[in-house]
């Protein structure tokens, strides 16, 4: 990299944070043990780390340890909690399943796979807001409806589902829930001693921690069973084997634990960044929130930019580092599908950015990052034809196209 | 911990130089190597270099390299994505795969797959009269492992694929053992999808790899981002990706003289062995020249296990994954060993920063302790 760029782009992934690192090289140095060696000190070594992580992991959601399955990641976490408890409950339930058109991919993809197996799905399409309209939601449930789920937190646009409302709808009807909580760690507090859910995925590169490693909450009162999905040693009772990475364990039980304890602080720095950075961008004409402001994390902001083309957009603000849709499918021109499942035009959704302030953002790149994006959306309107034409007042949706 | 380590077939320490080349993608900004900006281009480029040198190490093409988080993962991949397209036939395992192939084979067979267990010699060699007596049989599969994770047997892959092709089976081998102790060359082995891991060859934990035949109709197993050409979503791990190529370049690099150096510790610790009365399981069988399993009459593999630990050396009673467990190993049952016998297993496994006087020092104290126990057996009989 010729010059760093500012790194706004936190939802995509975070730095893994300085503690972390420091608490994870000795396992990856001196304590290289096999967990599931259980016949010398190597082995007990990493064994009494991994549970130590578990531990972590499980007060930051205030859960049993026991609950805690480790996985390789939240799309493991969710291919595993979608595919097990379908298949398990399938036979007594039903084979019906209802999530939301703006889920992960993970969520989405596993949900498909299951429809080519026999299973059959809706899809919610969300509120304007990005939220869910509780009556509809209730409206979709039909007597084999077998699983419901639905993201805690939007990794586009930061809204913050009601899960305890749609788990007591779930509880009612006997559905079976599943949170994707990969964006939620350490932005929201997350009690399951409280929240009527069932199962719940978490992924560490999105709370500072490493990369390759996950969890999947499986809630034991009342129990919830899945079917394995990865089959073997028969690690983690049975739910998931394979040789656990003792350093990136390790690692999410750190950064888990520095999520506990510096969350509230964190985000109220955060937020005053975030409303620092929203003030300043709102000042620029033609500018749309997508979702809705009130229930969302306070590291998210989702703007379009109308009348500019949202590849040059990207080509032009080359200076920070941020994200048009989710990394995951940034590679594709398509426009993101979870905004154009909010109602937005395409090329609304095409012109949008993802900001994602995180634990290392500082005013000063809020600021540069204002007045890059002033600069260079007013450089990109003067080119650009529509918005002569919105100037002169002329609606453009109204405008008939010639046809050549 | 002053221990001696002789387990390497569970589990490597990391190189050194794997873990320079990993820090900086645990210390410094990363970015997710699916975004488009400055950071996720560095974490890409990291991958892509990574692919090639795994796919140096091997034999094989870096389009042909996808990344899984473990070798568990890559060969359930492998049993469940290689016959998902496939219409419901057979599958052919052999008696001694690891259970990461065995289980989701037979939760195929609960599907309504037939299973084909191939059984083995005495001395862990896969019988092939029986495989090709399986292969009469519509067959969608054949999945046989390279190099055995307990007696270190070494299978005729090679003989296998080319069976398995004339039948119209796919052929996978799980070669995470092998890899880093013997060449494996994925073209000359001939099969359409090998399983690598990367701890086992002082790579880190959590990455492994599932070297594939793009022409083999394979169903995902992850599903979601689309990472790895559609063939494994999952945000990759950059680090574990970076060090799994470092010690992929690493292992071939010295390996020969790795061989001459294991294998004459294994020679010195099997003299020893002889004339304590040790039982050597597949030794006349091609083995890895790092791996020594054996038994001794009378002496529970288990409680000499954890009388050796005390002594300071770590050795195995069985494949790690199982050793929670009492039950003999399914390996030397499947050889016709007595099960009495088999509960006796240990296995030892070295690496090349072993040394001869290690190996010295282990045959006195199994000496003494084998002494120990064998009183204890006398007096309680």
């Amino acid at each position: 990299m010729d010059r760093d760029p500012i790194y706004l782009d936190y939802s995509a992934t975070t730095p893994v944070d300085p503690r972390v690192a420091a608490k994870m090289i000795p396992y990856l140095t001196e304590h290289y043990g096999n967990p599931a060696s259980r016949s010398h000190p190597y082995g007990w070594t990493a064994e009494k780390a991994v549970e130590n992580a578990r531990e972590e992991v499980a007060k930051l959601v205030n859960a049993d340890p026991r609950e805690i399955v480790w996985t390789s990641g939240a799309t493991e976490s969710n291919n595993l909690a979608i595919k097990g408890a379908a298949n398990f409950y399938a036979s007594t339930k039903g084979k019906h399943i209802i999530t939301v058109a703006t889920e992960h991919k993970a969520v989405i993809d596993t949900v498909r796979e299951l429809e080519r197996q026999g299973f059959t799905a809706t899809y919610l399409e969300p509120e304007p807001t990005g939220l869910l309209d509780l009556e509809k939601f209730k409206a979709a449930i039909r007597p084999d409806t077998v699983l419901a789920s639905v993201m805690l937190v939007n990794n586009e646009i930061g809204v913050i589902h009601d899960i305890e409302a749609i788990g007591n709808i779930c509880r009612a009807h006997g559905v079976i829930f599943h949170v994707d909580a990969a964006q939620a760690t350490g932005k929201v507090a997350i009690d399951l001693e409280k929240l009527p859910v069932d199962l719940m995925s978490f992924s560490a590169h999105k709370t500072y921690g490493p990369k390759g490693i996950g969890a999947l909450y499986v809630r034991r009162k009342p129990r919830i069973r899945i079917e394995a999905q990865m089959h073997g040693g028969g690690h983690e009772r049975g739910m998931r084997s394979g040789t656990l990475a003792t350093h990136q364990i390790v690692g999410m039980g750190e950064a888990f634990r520095i999520a506990r304890e510096e969350m509230e602080m964190e985000n109220a720095r955060i937020r005053k960044l975030r409303d620092r950075l929203l003030a300043g961008l709102q000042s620029i004409e033609e500018t749309y929130i997508n979702g809705e402001l009130e229930h969302r994390i306070p590291h998210n902001l989702n703007i379009s930019f109308n009348y500019v083309e949202g590849e040059s957009l990207i080509m032009a603000v080359k200076g920070i580092a941020v994200s048009s849709g989710s990394a995951c499918t940034s590679a594709s021109l398509e426009p993101s599908y979870v905004l154009r499942a909010l109602g937005r035009s395409d090329e609304l959704a095409h012109s949008s950015i993802r900001f994602s302030i995180g634990r290392f953002t500082t005013e000063a790149d809020v600021d540069y990052t204002i007045a890059l994006l002033k600069e260079k959306i007013g450089k990109l309107r003067e080119l650009s034809p529509l918005w002569e034409m919105y100037q002169d007042g002329i609606d453009i949706s109204k405008v008939q196209w010639a046809a050549h | 911990m002053s221990h001696v380590y002789f387990d390497h077939n569970a589990t490597t320490a990391l190189d050194s130089r794997v873990l320079k080349a990993m820090l900086p993608f645990l210390t410094t900004q990363q970015g997710n190597a699916t975004s488009r900006h400055a950071y996720g281009r560095f974490a890409r480029d990291a991958i892509e270099t990574a692919r090639e040198q795994v796919a140096k190490a091997v034999g094989a093409y870096p389009s042909q390299v996808v990344f899984t988080a473990s070798g568990t993962e890559a060969n359930n991949f492998a049993v469940t994505g290689m016959t998902a397209k496939q219409p419901n036939t057979q599958i052919a395992i052999s008696a001694i795969e690891h259970p990461c192939v065995t289980r989701p084979a037979e939760i195929m067979q609960s599907r309504g797959w037939k299973l084909a267990k191939i059984g083995v010699n005495h001395q862990c060699e896969l019988d092939f009269e029986q495989l090709e007596n399986a292969l009469r049989v519509p067959t969608s599969l054949v999945s046989v492992m390279l190099a055995n994770n307990e007696t270190g047997a070494i299978q005729n892959i090679a003989g296998v694929a080319e069976l398995a092709r004339k039948n119209g089976a796919y052929v996978h081998t799980d070669a995470v053992q092998a890899f880093g102790k013997i060449d494996v060359n994925f073209e000359a082995l001939n099969v359409h999808a090998m399983t690598i891991s990367s701890h086992k060859i002082h790579g880190p934990q959590g990455a492994g790899a599932l070297i594939l035949d793009k022409r083999v109709d394979i169903a995902p197993f992850m599903l979601g981002g689309g990472q790895e050409k559609g063939l494994r979503s999952g945000t990759e791990n950059v680090a574990a990706i970076v060090g799994f190529g470092m010690a992929c370049e690493l292992a071939i690099e010295k390996l020969h003289e790795h061989t001459l150096h294991t294998q004459s510790l294994r020679q010195q610790l099997e003299n020893g062995l002889q004339a304590l009365n040790a039982t050597i399981f597949s030794n006349h069988a091609t083995r890895l020249p790092n791996t020594s399993f054996f038994a001794f009459h009378n002496i529970e593999g288990e409680t000499l296990v954890m009388a050796l630990d005390k002594k300071g050396f770590a050795v195995a009673s069985g494949s790690a994954c199982s050793s929670d467990s009492t039950e003999p190993s399914h390996v030397l049952l499947a050889m016709g060993i007595a099960p009495d016998l088999a509960r006796g297993a240990i296995r030892v496994s070295f690496d090349a920063s072993n040394t001869v006087e290690q190996v010295s020092a282990f045959l006195t104290i199994l000496k003494q302790e084998l002494k120990r126990l064998q009183q204890m057996v006398a007096m309680a009989a």
